[in-house]
């Protein structure tokens, strides 16, 4: 939002950086983190292409080899894209990824309905409450993600407290059945992604100029329109960063599916999970690898885009 | 109107927070039922705690998560440390692209690809050099050191980006040798981004289920792994407690570490009054 201060500072601290590191150090400081992620990142994505192009066969391990020798002793390369036609085909799958997508995109606007307010009342907030309530939000991302999934089971159950509340009230009779449905699958993840909403909003609207929101009250604009004229487009680069961060897990999300919404839940995280573990189709597993990942690479860069400008509007 | 306006944020805050912490307290008094069904108040009791102390499983998978994460969270902190200094300091590099990538990819990837590719490598590599040849502690370590030093690398970077660097440019004028000025300088000063990096890689490896139940082994159970094997099939009451004992070791450690940053923030503020007081 202030470019203005960005080449002034970005080029000086370039040049000056780390001389003193880069001498004989440089090589080494590089290369150790640099094989690391080779070794147990890139080969092991290259691995998953590959086993995406052969066929399952029943063997240990189950796929063929891409590499094979004809009778004439010539090498052949046989590459399958079975696995990809079969995705495509099989509406289970494209129903799936579709469905993995309607639910991170509904839920990631919940938490922005959420989370937006509560971000705004702690930036709002005198400085000792901001950091109660700091604290507040960023606790339950340092408790066990699985517990506080769990937590919701006793909650939903047929003989749950929110039955059981409803049952004591007198609005139900019968318990309504609520765990191991789509509804359980979207509360589980808006309850658990919400802190990530919230933290990058606040980051961002902490560094709202609230001059400008005078100015604009000042001028004669109704709150209304002040927020959306002035508020919400400045404070759009918190909005994506905080979206892309509940979106892009919530879409690979395994586990609050397999709690909360058992058997008839179809996402594709948990699909990828039973297609390797449970039929041991390792080929069509990492196709549905391959297929996610391309589908959250857009996503993602667009995530290093507004992450590495708000870097350099920090600097 | 702004009035207004604030009461409708104050109702979304209280809302929100109860939304948050309503389940992990409820989670917390089911623990001290008595009643084997969860959800049904039969007098409090502490004989779920009884039940779980009891349990040698549950200790030795406490044991093996605590294992992985303190010898992660250290390698995770070197590794993440020495490749925020590439990124930052050592501008452009032969593969400083692919390196960038490959350092904030692990942030945004769905964890069963994670678990599912790293999996595959580790059979592949047993298929070819017989290494490893069981999975379990040393796979799941592997496997959480990769995704952690991601993280670990974020913290460190933006720390670095906001350092000032006249300070290790003063201590080489004044003849300091580069690994002195790493040392006496550039550590001290990135030391509470490693020790905040450190804490997060170690909670990350503890709270990981995916990834660990892809890499692991027959008999290696994770504290996570064995939890989920526990509730995959309904609600279980020592659970509760063991929710409990973990909720508030975490919460205790949580608010001492912000009390400890609030109190240096604090002498930092009268540092800096004092400082301006005997300029002028």
């Amino acid at each position: 939002m202030k470019p203005s201060t960005v080449p002034a500072s970005t080029p000086s601290l370039r040049q000056s950086s780390g001389r003193y590191l880069q001498t004989k150090w440089k090589g080494l400081i590089i290369a150790v983190p640099y094989l690391w992620l080779v070794l147990f990142f890139l080969i092991p994505f290259f691995i998953v292409i590959k086993i995406s192009l052969a066929e399952s066969i029943i063997a240990s391990p189950p796929f063929s080899s891409l590499l094979n020798w004809t009778e004439d002793g010539a090498l052949q390369l046989s590459l399958l894209f079975d696995n990809y036609a079969y995705l495509w085909e099989d509406e289970l799958y494209y129903k799936t990824y579709l469905n993995s997508i309607k639910v991170a995109f509904i839920c990631t606007l919940i938490c922005l309905f959420i989370g937006y307010p509560m971000a705004y009342g702690i930036v709002r907030a005198t400085p000792t409450q901001r950091n109660i309530l700091l604290i507040l939000v960023i606790l339950p991302f340092w408790t066990s993600f699985l517990l506080r999934v769990y937590a919701w089971m006793g909650i939903l159950a047929d003989q749950g407290t929110l039955n059981n509340l409803l049952i004591w009230f007198g609005l139900i009779d019968e318990p309504i059945r609520m765990l191991y449905t789509p509804f359980a699958v979207y509360l589980g993840i808006i309850y658990s992604y919400l802190p990530f909403m919230i933290l990058p909003l606040y980051a961002n609207i902490e560094k709202l100029d609230m001059n400008l929101l005078e100015a604009a009250a000042a001028l004669g604009a109704k709150p209304l329109i002040t927020f959306l004229t002035v508020t919400l487009p400045m404070t759009l680069p918190g909005i994506i960063a905080g979206s892309l961060l509940v979106f892009i897990p919530a879409t690979g999300e395994y586990v609050i599916p397999d709690l909360l919404g058992g058997g008839n839940s179809f996402m594709i995280g948990k699909l990828l999970y039973s297609e390797f573990n449970n039929n041991h189709d390792w080929p069509v597993a990492a196709a549905v690898a391959v297929a996610l990942l391309i589908l959250l690479v857009l996503p993602m860069m667009l995530y290093q885009n507004v992450q590495a400008r708000q870097v350099g509007v920090k600097t | 109107m702004i009035h207004k306006r604030s009461r409708w944020v104050i109702a979304m805050l209280c809302f929100g927070l109860a939304f948050l912490y309503v389940p992990i307290f409820l989670l917390i008094l089911y623990s001290f039922n008595h009643s084997k069904l969860v959800p049904i108040w039969g007098g409090f009791s502490t004989r779920w705690y009884t039940v779980l102390f009891e349990s040698p499983e549950v200790w030795e998978a406490v044991m093996l998560s605590l294992r992985i994460a303190l010898i992660n969270a250290t390698f995770a902190t070197l590794l993440g440390t020495l490749a925020a200094l590439a990124m930052v300091r050592f501008g452009r590099f032969k593969g400083r692209t692919l390196f960038s990538g490959m350092i904030s990819a692990p942030l945004v990837m769905p964890e069963v690809i994670t678990g599912l590719s790293l999996l595959l490598l580790f059979i592949t590599l047993a298929d070819i050099i017989g290494w490893p040849g069981a999975r379990g502690f040393t796979t799941i370590t592997i496997a959480h050191i990769t995704f952690s030093m991601a993280y670990v690398a974020v913290i460190i970077q933006s720390r670095l980006i906001g350092m000032d660097q006249s300070i290790e440019e003063a201590a080489q004028d004044l003849g300091a040798k580069p690994l002195r000025v790493l040392w006496d300088i550039t550590l001290p000063i990135l030391a509470p981004g490693m020790l905040a990096g450190w804490l997060l890689a170690f909670t990350l490896s503890l709270d990981d289920l995916v990834i660990a139940s892809f890499v692991t082994g027959p008999g290696s159970n994770t504290l996570p792994i064995l939890i989920f094997s526990r509730i995959k099939l309904g609600l279980k009451p020592d659970i509760n407690a063991l929710a409990t004992l973990i909720i508030l070791t975490v919460s205790i450690g949580v608010l001492l570490a912000a009390w400890l940053m609030w109190r240096q923030e604090k002498q930092r503020m009268q540092d800096r009054k004092m400082a301006s007081r005997t300029d002028h």
